[in-house]
C-alpha cells in the first residue's frame, strides 16, 4: 500500500470529524459545496467546447505530431517528452485549453505512462498564469505590472523542466 | 489574445490537414470535439462535486482559518516588511490557504481583496508594488495540496493509482514557486537600481 493512497481518505475523515466537532451542518454544507462545483463544471463547459475544437482539429490534422517531432531533438536533451510541449505552451494561456490537451494526452498514451504522468504533474503544479495576472492587476487598475509576468513565467518554465525529472525520481519511469 | 490563439490553431490545422491528406480527419474533429468536451466535463463532474463538498466543510468549519494562522510565519518571510496585523496580511494568508485547499471560488475574491488592501496601504497608483507582484506570482503557481481534477481525469483513463503523482506535484509546485519568488525579488532589485 502506498502512503499516497492514505492521504485522501484520512484528510476527508479529518475534515468531517472537525466539522462535526464545530457543529456545522455537515450534510447541508457538503451539498452546498458540491452544488457550487457542479455549477463551476458547467460554467467552464462552453470554453472547453471552444478549445477542444481547436485541440482536436490540431491533433486530427497531423500538425500536432509534426510539431512534437520537430521539437523532439531539443526536448530529448533536457529529458522532457516532446508530447508534453503543446500542453506546456497552452497551460499559462488557457485552463480549458490545457485541460483539453491533458485529456487528449491521457487518452492517447495512458494515464500511467511516462508521458501521461509528466503531463499530469505539469497540469497539477501550474496555473493559468496570463489570466491570473490579468484578473489580479485588472481588479485594482494597475497598469504597470512590472516583473510580475516574467517572474510567473520563470516559475512555469521551472515546473515544466522539473516535472519530467520528478516523475523519473519518484515513480522511476 | 485567446481569440488569436483559437483562430491561429484552427487555421494551422485546416491548412496542414488540407495539404497532408488529413482533411477528412479535421472535418470529423469539428463534429466530434464538442462531444469530447462534454465527456470530459462529465468524467470529472462527480469528483469535482465530491471535492467541492469536502472543501466547503473545511471552509465553513473554520479549518481553513486555522491553517491561515499556521502559515502566517511563512507569509511574513515571503512578504518582508508587511505588518502582520494589517488587513492585507490577513487577506494574503487566507488567499494562500484557499489555494492550498483548491478552493478556487474563494481564493480569487480573497486575492483581489488583498490586492486592494496592498494598493491602499502601499499607496501606489498604477504601478505594481513588490508585494503585489509576489501575491500575483503565488497565485499563478498552483499550490493546491491535492490536485483533484487531474486525479479524477487520470482515474477515468484507467490509472491504477491516480494519486501516485502527489509527491511529484508537491515537489514541483514548491520548487517552481520558489523559483518564481526568487525571480520576483531579483527583478525587483534590478528595477530599483535602474531608477
Amino acid at each position: 500500500m502506498r502512503i499516497t493512497s492514505l492521504i485522501v481518505p484520512v484528510f476527508v475523515l479529518g475534515v468531517i470529524l472537525y466539522s462535526l466537532h464545530k457543529k456545522i451542518g455537515v450534510f447541508d454544507t457538503f451539498i452546498a459545496g458540491a452544488k457550487e462545483n457542479i455549477a463551476v463544471c458547467f460554467d467552464i463547459l462552453p470554453s472547453l467546447v471552444a478549445l477542444m475544437l481547436a485541440v482536436e482539429m490540431f491533433k486530427a490534422s497531423g500538425a500536432l505530431s509534426a510539431l512534437t517531432n520537430l521539437i523532439e531533438p531539443i526536448t530529448s536533451i533536457i529529458g522532457i517528452p516532446s508530447e508534453c510541449v503543446p500542453l506546456a505552451l497552452m497551460r499559462p494561456v488557457s485552463g480549458s485549453g490545457a485541460l483539453s490537451m491533458l485529456d487528449s494526452i491521457l487518452s492517447e498514451y495512458g494515464a500511467d505512462s511516462f508521458i501521461g504522468r509528466v503531463a499530469s504533474v505539469l497540469m497539477g503544479s501550474t496555473e493559468t498564469t496570463l489570466y491570473t495576472v490579468a484578473v489580479y492587476f485588472g481588479a485594482v487598475k494597475i497598469k504597470k505590472t512590472r516583473h510580475a509576468l516574467p517572474s510567473a513565467l520563470v516559475g512555469d518554465f521551472t515546473a515544466f523542466i522539473l516535472s519530467a525529472l520528478a516523475v523519473r525520481l519518484f515513480l522511476g519511469a | 489574445m485567446i481569440d488569436f490563439i483559437l483562430a491561429g490553431i484552427i487555421a494551422v490545422s485546416c491548412v496542414y490537414g488540407f495539404f497532408n491528406g488529413g482533411a477528412e480527419a479535421v472535418s470529423n474533429a469539428v463534429l466530434t470535439s464538442g462531444q469530447t468536451a462534454v465527456t470530459l466535463t462529465l468524467s470529472i463532474l462527480g469528483a469535482m462535486a465530491t471535492w467541492g463538498g469536502v472543501m466547503k466543510l473545511a471552509e465553513k468549519s473554520g479549518l481553513t482559518d486555522r491553517i491561515a494562522r499556521l502559515i502566517s510565519p511563512i507569509v511574513s518571510i515571503i512578504f518582508r516588511g508587511l505588518d502582520k496585523n494589517s488587513k492585507a496580511f490577513k487577506a494574503i494568508a487566507m488567499n494562500i490557504t484557499a489555494n492550498l485547499f483548491g478552493l478556487g471560488n474563494a481564493a480569487t475574491p480573497l486575492g483581489i481583496e488583498a490586492m486592494k488592501e496592498l494598493k491602499a496601504e502601499e499607496n501606489c497608483e498604477d504601478t505594481a508594488s513588490r508585494n503585489m507582484v509576489l501575491l500575483t506570482v503565488i497565485n499563478t503557481s498552483s499550490i493546491e495540496l491535492i490536485p483533484s481534477t487531474v486525479a479524477a481525469l487520470r482515474l477515468t483513463y484507467g490509472s491504477r493509482s491516480p494519486m501516485d503523482i502527489l509527491p511529484c506535484v508537491l515537489t514541483v509546485s514548491v520548487l517552481s514557486l520558489t523559483a518564481a519568488i526568487v525571480c520576483a525579488y531579483a527583478f525587483d532589485k534590478i528595477g530599483r537600481r535602474k531608477k
